[in-house]
């Protein structure tokens, strides 16, 4: 009895001093986890905030239906849908190269290649996305568009052609990896019903393996073009910043001519000497929060749709 | 009749044997051609830089500042202010990014919060750069009052920028820990703390050090951000101070890839996209030394 009353006030002793320390370590753990939440409420408000601003000197309805977008030469037209066809044009652009190629590769990687050629072709796919955008753009710039010429002589110095298949080429790891990721996903015992029935690899693959997986190639996709939406330098660089609303079904129209992007309108912005009192300068945050939404939605919408097919199987 | 339909079925089954396995190798064929078709352009780029930079990558260009004439033009101080900037952001990175992974991985228990911060970080890694660049123009800018495109305001921008990237590396280095060691560290009387930060911990450094190396070149390689703040294209001295500006390598191409004469497209940016690509080629390699040196001395 008096050695266990002896021994409790040191034992205590000690357990106080380390649950002390056990309280303060989570403490500062949860801190920097919570950090992560401000820093989505300090995105959101500052667009909002600043967008508010804008919208309150130029209505949000011109905003988004204005067919003109022209921040610094009088008279100053703030219409989004040109910024907003030259970013469609480019993702519909890279698009084109990039599903393809990338679920190709998926297929290539999980039903074809070797555990040890895996390992060596996934991380240089994984380089493409890797290499600084600013760096794509220069190479769209000075040497996709100069080969492109000898195709289409007619072609501009900057065009949306040369745009899309650098972003194309630069978001291939994504649909990549996470096609790749639902192709793994489909059990194996469903190929094997397939090559028990006397189906061909092609066969297995086309219709038992992809449809299986399709949920996932999707998602893929819809993560994938939500890069190219945001992506930044390339098209600045390579498409130029001529806002324009074209006929999209025109395809010289489209892609053999300049155009730009909400990012690229951004960085035009940015580079001039704008200060914080213009409204072209909080134009910046109206177009940014177009910007975050449509990210935003697509990212959701994807992550949606992968954990989904991450539990079919499981 | 029941001959001629033999021979048709066999023939048919016979070409529709040989057809699958046309189609196998077609298949095969295009799936390979597809996953080498993005690597092949890139490394055609790559070979036409490698052969333009060459002549204009030298010391001269590492050891001098921009210029209107391109043999004088070089890139020392953009060197300089990444190089700094890398610095000052990986403190800041690595303390917030390591905390966070640890709380969602050994302290947060299984419910709405930990769920709504982890989709929440997911999210966070899919926001455009460019908006990253708005919050960094809006709060430490406008909100707090710093000057525009200073070393600080670079540096601070870049650690969120980043952060979303590190939490998820070191997170997926600290799952990979496996539980028996925990179990083990219990086991023998020590406390959850002790537990993380001498046995988890060290198990789960190098994958962390591998993520947080891969997320440098990452800040390394971003322009748009820094854009939006306000960094200068073109700065003669490099930064003496944190409230000094500063610019970037990646800042320097872009407003190179401005100048019209062949000298800057053919000479000076390929020299200058080489110097950029070698400096994240080299943290790739330390990211993939890490790995395998911890890796070897754990087995």
């Amino acid at each position: 009895m008096d050695s266990i009353e002896t021994a409790n006030p040191l034992l205590d002793l000690t357990q106080g001093v380390r649950s002390g320390r056990e309280r303060l370590a989570r403490w500062m753990a949860f801190i920097c986890a919570a950090v992560t939440v401000l820093i989505t409420g300090g995105i959101i408000t500052v667009l909002l905030v600043n967008a508010a601003e804008f919208f309150a000197d130029w209505p949000v309805w011109d905003f988004l239906t204005g067919t003109k977008w022209s921040p610094a030469i009088e008279p100053v037209e703030y219409g989004v849908l040109p910024l907003v066809c030259g970013t469609l044009i480019i993702t519909a652009g890279s698009a084109i190269i990039a599903l393809p190629l990338g679920v190709a590769a998926a297929v290539y990687l999980s039903e074809y290649a070797r555990p040890r050629v895996r390992a060596v072709v996934k991380p240089c796919l994984e380089i493409l996305a890797g290499v600084p955008t600013v760096v794509y753009g220069y190479f769209a710039l000075v040497y996709v568009t100069p080969g492109l010429k000898s195709v289409f002589p007619t072609i501009s110095t900057f065009n949306t052609l040369s745009a899309s298949i650098v972003v194309g080429i630069m978001i291939i790891p994504f649909v990549a990896s996470i096609s790749e990721d639902a192709i793994r996903a489909v059990p194996k015992s469903l190929r094997m019903a397939g090559y028990g029935l006397g189906a061909s690899k092609f066969s297995v693959i086309v219709r038992i393996v992809i449809p299986a997986a399709f949920s996932g190639i999707i998602a893929s996709f819809i993560l994938a073009l939500s890069r190219a939406i945001g992506e930044t330098m390339a098209v600045t660089i390579a498409a130029g910043q001529t806002p324009r609303l074209v006929n999209l079904l025109n395809l010289d129209e489209t892609f053999l001519r300049p155009a730009e992007t909400m990012t690229a309108a951004m960085v035009n912005i940015g580079m001039s000497d704008v200060t914080g009192d213009s409204l072209a300068y909080r134009s910046l945050f109206a177009i940014g929060l177009v910007l975050f939404c449509m990210t935003f939605l697509m990212n959701i919408l994807g992550s949606w749709v992968t954990s989904r097919f991450r539990e079919k199987y499981e | 009749m029941t001959v001629s339909q033999h021979i048709s079925a066999t023939t048919i089954s016979h070409a529709g044997k040989q057809t699958g396995h046309v189609k196998d190798w077609v298949l095969l064929i295009v799936c390979l051609l597809s996953t080498c078709i993005g690597g092949a352009a890139l490394f055609t780029l790559l070979g036409y830089v490698l052969v333009d930079a060459a002549g204009w990558l030298d010391w001269q260009f590492l050891t001098s500042t921009t210029s209107r004439f391109p043999e004088k033009a070089g890139i020392f101080p953009a060197l300089v202010g990444s190089v700094y900037m890398a610095a000052m952001l990986l403190p800041a990175a690595m303390i917030l990014g390591i905390g966070a992974a640890v709380y969602l991985t050994e302290y947060a228990r299984a419910n709405w919060l930990t769920k709504f911060i982890n989709i929440n970080i997911a999210n966070l890694a899919g926001v455009p750069s460019v908006v990253w660049g708005l919050l960094g123009l809006g709060l430490f800018i406008q909100l707090f009052g710093m000057t525009y495109g200073t070393l600080l305001v670079g540096s601070l921008t870049m650690v969120l920028l980043i952060l979303p990237v590190i939490i998820i590396a070191s997170a997926e280095a600290i799952k990979a820990v496996p539980d028996s060691l925990r179990q083990a560290a219990y086991g023998v009387g020590a406390t959850k703390w002790q537990t993380i930060s001498r046995v988890v911990f060290p198990r789960a450094l190098p994958g962390i050090l591998t993520g947080t190396v891969l997320s440098l070149a990452r800040a390394l390689g971003e322009t748009a951000p820094l854009i939006m703040i306000g960094v200068p294209t073109a700065v003669f001295s490099t930064p003496s101070g944190p409230t000094d500006k500063f610019t970037t390598m990646t800042m320097q191409l872009f407003s190179w890839s401005d100048y019209p004469q062949p000298e800057f497209q053919y000479g000076v940016l390929a020299a200058g996209v080489v110097t950029l690509l070698v400096v994240l080629l080299l943290l790739n390699a330390l990211a993939i030394y890490l790995r395998h040196r911890f890796q070897n001395k754990h087995e």
